[in-house]
């Protein structure tokens, strides 16, 4: 880079062009937090649901699975189990409820986490609430 | 070493390594569970070993990028450090929270670690990347906040240089940026989108300016270029990563409840983001093509161009593979994002934190500028160990990725089913991380067996 390109022009790119790309991507949050509404489901957040989440969350389910795709590559999809699985929500809860505690030898199974029937519940309303998220059409099939 | 404060750096280089090493060997657990379905099952069930694998490898990089800045910045700003105890003390408290969260982790299920960190008060809790309890994450600011202080005033009182402007710039934006880890609403999609504000905005927004400015700083130092040379280009590579990286967050924003503009947006500038990567590739051969002094350290040198050519080669090539929205479509959470990442993070920041140790190593050790010839030509070794199976772990799980998309997203096979054929690229890749962690060994008796060179080595 000769004299032309001088160290106060990049200095300048470095500061104006990061502020405002700074406050295009925040104009961008406001909007996107206007409209989502429409798009996140947010109607279907009952206290039940809620409580789901927090189930998730404490027993690390984005450990192994993806959840709308994000998480660890382990094991199965969950944003769409609740269609996989013949929308029912009784298939869901007895999956989870009767794993092994063991394991089965040689392969991947999830552990036996123990809940409540409550904790059951709202876990699996969590995923049926996730599972109507609009999230344009991904997966691109039922397998996640 | 010019300054005796910047020898607190040492401490935590050692933390950083031997929790480097810590992560390899959960790597190497986790990639034989891939394949071998039970094994450690019940005791290490695969999402305890993921998550002291990922949150080993922040943490330690955490603990590299405060060493490096502890032993940059006093000879930047030529003046010893604010404070040697306060950095001191710092790593203890860091050293002794990132241990008890890992023991955590591994002693007890980790609902019942929920529990007892009271995560219900204050849920932040069993979100990718962010497991750790919310008190570790009260923890890491309060560190954060302590460290910045130190590094800040050691900077306002003394020489300001680019580098270290810009190193504390990305430092600032690390601590801020991770505050939205606290943010942790009950409706999903408000959730994904904050979570990547850190998770983005770390790794492809500040820890850029961070590791550009480390790399500027080693290159400064080995090859006796001008700093106005360096300083021209490193705005500019740091300029081209917020350009292209705040806005190259849409690529997260595809499928996840946000609304469709944002697969025009993340394609475009996502597209753009190798351009960074691509330009620090350009600089470290440039710089090191203009050297004005052959450095005795070649391995740092060694170091510090891999650095760049493997970051552009897996956030940038690897990133742009799968980054525009169609693409995404069918790659998005297959095996071509663990392959991706890998070689991302190996390249970007784990080589980076390992430029400045290498460079900083000798200098720590009172060996002069480089250690004897033996320890770095072993280092070279480990530097192409290292490299050479980072690139073979990124191609088996890119063969596995291809195959998992064509079986599973295309011939709508089941997950499971797809995941036993893909048997053989997990394996492999098992084989070349088993040559990744002698590599990494290597590396560490390269460091910890190096001696003083030779009287007619070192002139």
């Amino acid at each position: 880079m000769n004299e032309v390109f001088t160290k106060s022009m990049a200095r300048n790119i470095y500061f104006g062009g990061s502020l405002f790309f700074v406050l295009i991507f925040l104009a961008l949050t406001f909007h996107t937090i206007k409209t989502i509404p429409e798009l996140d489901n947010r109607a279907a957040l009952t206290e039940q649901v809620k409580h789901g989440k927090e189930v998730w969350e404490n027993n690390n389910c984005i450990g192994c699975h993806t959840l709308l795709g994000e998480g660890a590559y382990f094991a199965p999809e969950l944003g769409n189990v609740y269609q996989r699985y013949g929308e029912s929500r009784e298939a869901i809860k007895a999956f989870i409820q009767f794993r092994p505690a063991e394991g089965i030898p040689g392969r991947r199974s999830m552990p036996q986490f123990n809940l409540t029937d409550e904790e059951l519940d709202a876990v699996v309303e969590f995923l049926v609430y996730s599972s109507q998220i609009n999230t344009q059409n991904w997966p691109p099939n039922i397998q996640g | 070493m010019k300054y005796e404060s910047q020898a607190v750096a040492k401490l935590y280089f050692l933390a950083a390594l031997g929790l480097f090493l810590g992560q390899i060997i959960f790597g190497l657990i986790m990639g034989l569970q891939y394949v071998w379905g039970d094994f450690l099952f019940p005791l290490i069930p695969f999402n305890t070993a993921r998550m002291v694998h990922t949150n080993l490898l922040i943490v330690w990089l955490l603990f590299g990028f405060m060493g490096s800045a502890y032993y940059l910045i006093p000879e930047e700003s030529q003046r010893e450090l604010y404070s040697v105890k306060l950095a001191k003390l710092l790593f203890w408290v860091f050293l002794v929270a990132g241990a008890l969260t890992i023991v955590g982790y591994l002693l007890m299920p980790y609902a019942r670690l929920a529990e007892v960190t009271g995560n219900a008060y204050f849920p932040t809790m069993g979100r990718e990347f962010l497991e750790m309890p919310t008190i570790t994450k009260v923890g890491i600011v309060i560190v954060a906040l302590g460290f910045i202080f130190n590094v800040g005033m050691t900077v306002l009182m003394g020489r300001k240089t680019v580098v270290s402007v810009i190193l504390l710039t990305g430092l600032v934006g690390l601590a801020l940026l991770f505050l939205f880890s606290f943010y942790n609403p009950s409706n999903l999609v408000l959730d994904k989108y904050f979570w990547w504000w850190v998770v983005h905005l770390w790794v492809e927004g500040v820890w850029e300016l961070i590791m550009a400015s480390l790399l500027a700083y080693v290159l400064i130092k080995t090859t006796g270029v001008d700093r106005e040379v360096v300083d021209k280009w490193l705005y500019l590579i740091v300029a081209m990563a917020l350009i292209t990286g705040i806005l190259g967050t849409g690529h997260h924003y595809f499928w996840i409840g946000t609304p469709n503009y944002w697969q025009w947006v993340g394609s475009v500038f996502s597209a753009l983001e190798p351009i960074p990567f691509f330009l620090m590739t350009i600089f470290a051969f440039n710089m090191v093509n203009k050297r004005r002094r052959d450095h005795p350290n070649k391995a740092a040198v060694l170091w510090a161009m891999g650095t760049a050519v493997v970051a552009f080669l897996g956030a940038g090539v690897w990133g742009f593979l799968h980054t525009l929205a169609p693409i995404n479509y069918y790659t998005h959470g297959t095996q071509i994002t663990a392959a991706h990442g890998h070689l991302a993070f190996y390249g970007a920041y784990v080589m980076i934190v390992l430029t400045i140790i290498s460079y900083a190593w000798p200098h720590l050790k009172g060996h002069g500028d480089a250690n004897d010839e033996r320890s770095q030509v072993m280092e070279m070794w480990s530097f192409w160990l290292m490299s050479v199976s980072m690139v073979f772990i990124t191609l088996f799980l890119t063969g596995a990725g291809i195959l998992q998309i064509w079986l599973q997203r295309i011939d709508g096979q089941t997950f499971m089913a797809v995941q036993e054929k893909l048997a053989v690229f997990y394996w492999m890749r098992e084989a070349a991380g088993l040559v990744f962690v002698a590599g990494l060994i290597l590396y560490l008796v390269a460091m910890f067996t190096a001696k003083k060179p030779a009287l007619e080595e070192a002139s």
